[in-house]
Order: C-alpha cells, then sequence, then structure tokens
C-alpha cells in the first residue's frame, strides 16, 4: 500500500467511526502507542474537518498490561499514556496491525482502569488475521491472510517519513 | 546500547550515565500512574518483594510501598524491632529465610555502610538499596536528579552544591556519584568538620560559606543535619549552624539568579533551612517526594525484568 492507498483507506475509515458513533458526540479517540498514535490522530483531523467537531483524543501504551511481562525478560520501554474522560463515551481504540488480540485485550484493561465507557469500538489499518484471543476489528482498512512466519510493515509518515504498509513474506 | 541494569541496585557509584538515563526516562511514564483514579498497573502482577528496614524510615518506606503496590506487587514490611533481627539473627540469615519463602526482591535499609551489596552478593533476589549506613542512598539520588531535569530540562552543565552535613550523607554520596556521571558540576558547603576528608577526590570542588555556593549554583541541595548520627561535637550549637551555614531568605535574595532549592527531608526547620525558604517559591521540596514514588516504580520495573528490549523499543508491533 502506499501514501494514497493508505489515505483513501482512512477517509472511508473516518467517515465509518461517525457512522457507527451516530455523530461525533461523546466520541473519544485513542491510539495505542506506538503507530497506532499517528493513525488516531489522522483520524481524529479528517472528522473534526467533516463534522466541524473537536473530538477528544488520547494515546495508550500498553507495556505495563501485557500478559506475557513476566515471560519476556528484559523490560520492554514504557511510552506515554494520556486518556481524556471515559465514563460514558464512545472510545474508539486505534492501532496500525490487528494480529494475535493480545494487544487489544490489555488496551480494554487499561481503558477499564480510566472510566466506564458506553462502548468500545475497535479501529485497525490492518487485519492481519492470526488471532489468539476473541477479539474483533469494527472498523478495518484492509484484510490481509498472512501466516506465522509473515511480518507487515506499517509506517507512517510522522515517525518514518513516508506512509506504507508492506508485507514481508518469512521462509 | 547502554548496559542492562543487573541484578542489584546498591550504589549510583556502580552506574553508567546510560543506565542512570535509563531509570530517568523510564520513571517519566510511570508519573502518569500516580495521577489515576485507579492508581494501579499491573506489570510486577505475582512478584513479591520484602521492605526490611532495620533503621527508622518514613517518606523512604512509605515511598517504596506505594512504588510497589502501584505495579500490583504483594509486598511484607519487616521492621528490626518486633522481628528475629532483635533475637539477633543475622542479616543473611534473615534475607535466606525470607528467601526460602519464595521472594523476588528485598528493598534494604540497614545502618551498616555496604550492607546492601553485601547481602546481594549472598541472595539470588534483587537487592534495592534504601539507604546503607553513611554510604548511598540511590534512589534518593535519582529522584534529585529527575527533579533537577524536570525543573532545567537537562543535567548537563548544570551547577549544583550539596550544602551541609556530606559527612554523614547516603544522600550527599548519590548525589555526586550521579550528577557528575551525567555531566552536572558539583561542589559541597560546609563546615570543614562535616566535610568528609577526601572529598575532593570524588571530584567535587569545595565551597566554604554558603554565600558563595548561593553566588555560583543554579540549584542548592540542603543536606539534612544528621543530630542522631553526631556522638562528638561536629558542631559548637544549632544556633550557630544556623547563624553560619543555615538557608534563609535573607542569603538567598542575594542570589544573582533564582535558585533550585532541594532537601531530602526530614526538614530540621530553623537549623539547615528555613521555613520561609522550605515554604518558598523556589523550593521543589514536594516534586522530589513526588518524584520519588516514579523513580522508585522505574527501578522496581527495571529489575524484575532484567535488561529493557531495546530492539523493540523503537519498532512496531
Amino acid at each position: 500500500m502506499d501514501d494514497r492507498a493508505i489515505a483513501r483507506c482512512l477517509a472511508r475509515m473516518a467517515s465509518e467511526i461517525v457512522e457507527r458513533a451516530r455523530g461525533t458526540e461523546q466520541l473519544v479517540i485513542v491510539g495505542i502507542q506506538r503507530r497506532g498514535v499517528e493513525l488516531a490522530a489522522r483520524l481524529k483531523r479528517l472528522i473534526d474537518d467533516a463534522e466541524s467537531s473537536h473530538i477528544a483524543f488520547g494515546k495508550l501504551d500498553i507495556t505495563l498490561y501485557r500478559d506475557d511481562l513476566q515471560a519476556v525478560g528484559p523490560r520492554p520501554m514504557v511510552g506515554e499514556t494520556t486518556l481524556p474522560e471515559l465514563d460514558g463515551k464512545i472510545v474508539v481504540i486505534v492501532d496500525d496491525v490487528l494480529y494475535t488480540g493480545r494487544t487489544v485485550r490489555a488496551a480494554l484493561d487499561e481503558c477499564a482502569d480510566f472510566g466506564r465507557p458506553r462502548r468500545i469500538l475497535l479501529c485497525v489499518l490492518i487485519d492481519r488475521g492470526g488471532r489468539e484471543l476473541p477479539i474483533q476489528a469494527d472498523i478495518i482498512g484492509v484484510t490481509v491472510s498472512t501466516g506465522a512466519g509473515d511480518r507487515v510493515d506499517v509506517l507512517v509518515r510522522e515517525r518514518d517519513g513516508e506512509d506504507a504498509v508492506a508485507i514481508v513474506r518469512g521462509t | 546500547m547502554p548496559t542492562p541494569l543487573g541484578k542489584d541496585l546498591t550504589a549510583l557509584e556502580y552506574l553508567s550515565a546510560d543506565q542512570i538515563r535509563l531509570i530517568l526516562d523510564t520513571a517519566e511514564p510511570f508519573k502518569e500512574v500516580s495521577e489515576r483514579q485507579i492508581k494501579k498497573v499491573p506489570a510486577l502482577r505475582g512478584k513479591t518483594i520484602v521492605n526490611l528496614f532495620f533503621e527508622a524510615s518514613t517518606r523512604t518506606r512509605i515511598s517504596f510501598e506505594f512504588a510497589e503496590k502501584r505495579l500490583s506487587a504483594d509486598t511484607v514490611n519487616v521492621a528490626s524491632s518486633g522481628s528475629s533481627v532483635s533475637k539477633g539473627e543475622t542479616l543473611v540469615d534473615t534475607a535466606r529465610n525470607l528467601e526460602a519463602m519464595h521472594i523476588d526482591m528485598v528493598v534494604i535499609r540497614h545502618h551498616a555502610s555496604g550492607s546492601a551489596e553485601f547481602l546481594g552478593k549472598r541472595i539470588r533476589s534483587s537487592v534495592i538499596n534504601a539507604g546503607d549506613g553513611k554510604h548511598e542512598h540511590p534512589t534518593q539520588g535519582l529522584l534529585d536528579i529527575l527533579t533537577l531535569r524536570d525543573k532545567f530540562g537537562k543535567i548537563e552543565g548544570l551547577k549544583v552544591a550539596i550544602c551541609g552535613d556530606l559527612l554523614h550523607s547516603r544522600v550527599g554520596r548519590s548525589n555526586i556519584h550521579g550528577l557528575l556521571k551525567l555531566g552536572a558540576e558539583v561542589a559541597v558547603c560546609g563546615p570543614a568538620s562535616l566535610l568528609p576528608r577526601d572529598v575532593e577526590s570524588l571530584g567535587v570542588t569545595v565551597i566554604p560559606h554558603i554565600e558563595d555556593a548561593i553566588q555560583w549554583a543554579d540549584a542548592l541541595n540542603i543536606l539534612r543535619l544528621q543530630l542522631e548520627r553526631m556522638t562528638a561535637g561536629y558542631i559548637p550549637s544549632l544556633r550557630e549552624y544556623n547563624r553560619v551555614f543555615g538557608l534563609s531568605t535573607v542569603r538567598l535574595d542575594r542570589a544573582p539568579k533564582d535558585l533550585v532549592i532541594m532537601h531530602p527531608g526530614p526538614m530540621n526547620r530553623g537549623v539547615e533551612i528555613d521555613s520561609e525558604v522550605a515554604d518558598g517559591p523556589h523550593s521543589v521540596i514536594l516534586p522530589q517526594v513526588t518524584n520519588g514514588v516514579a523513580v522508585r516504580m522505574a527501578v522496581l520495573y527495571l529489575l524484575a525484568g532484567g535488561a529493557p528490549d531495546w530492539a523493540q523499543a523503537g519498532g512496531s508491533e
């Protein structure tokens, strides 16, 4: 996927979010560190431009909620978490790639420690299959089928200098 | 690539600049955890930590306990009075017995210098030094440095004067080692009787008069006069100490710039620091306490897992 394909995808996802939430009132967009944050910020801009709204925005780092933290040995670096009020809101969690579902499980647990949203939607740019938990996305950019050895690389302009999605097939 | 922290944290003297920066950077996101409504993350779930305090402590013990609990660790507090320590059990025996109950970490405060390192070499669990005699108090040094970094943006080139009872101060020693490693200039100021004889060999300058330290420094760390450790007559009287070395608004008003004032607590108000200064606009004494919890969370988090995964730190999931 190149930058134009990603832009078209995000535009469609933005309008789908508004449709699913029936408007922008009570809407909160939350990006999962790291590249989910950039994608979430762009979705927020797209929605705000189209709807003349100011929807609330947050960042979520799930490191401390990982279920493999006791097993990974060396500690991963912890990123920033800043969340607005979540009680009674419609929260859209945004991530770049949905794979095992474990990151989303951690994000749901972390959100629960911040408040009780009315509803939580999951929005991902790439759904690559391979779920290990009963979790599915509500809004999906592209679905691709991949094997366990494959890698899906999402690059975003803000962090990587370009917008691109590449599937690197494992041997 | 920075070196991992290793098993124990016993002294800032043994850490590299990168390791110190790693702890400070890790402390940043932990500040936010303490501001949440539910001040708890599951990072250390299932870890058991023993707080072994052979000396009185309020701030440090509670700070460690908050840090442990906010990371979801299970904690047990052992004080020397009312435990088998008062029956004459040795330090190593106490720790080995605790270890037989499958603990993961020991936080120790002890009156003997070097006790934390001694213990760390003899048990498998991680050992964190919460103050060992006159040696070091690494987490206090780290929280002081974090507070300075919050205030000034960086430590390199900063001029920090550590004033008062350097002779008995583990806080002073940890500050000196940590600040010098990060590129600060450090001076010490106090009565000659309360400065260690070889203090310049640590890489600091001696400024005999507090008035000169105020002219020179960007920040002052005012140490507590450790009255309980003073067996010999180090100073003629508390009043005289206050007159010659006490930090007062009168002295502070002559500073060429706004100084940041730190104190590790507990304060002897009216001795080493006057109340107007301690409660004044330049004091960061309470932010120091807040940062203490974040720094200790960072240390616990890092030691519980060994080295950070640097490859993953910048990559995508």
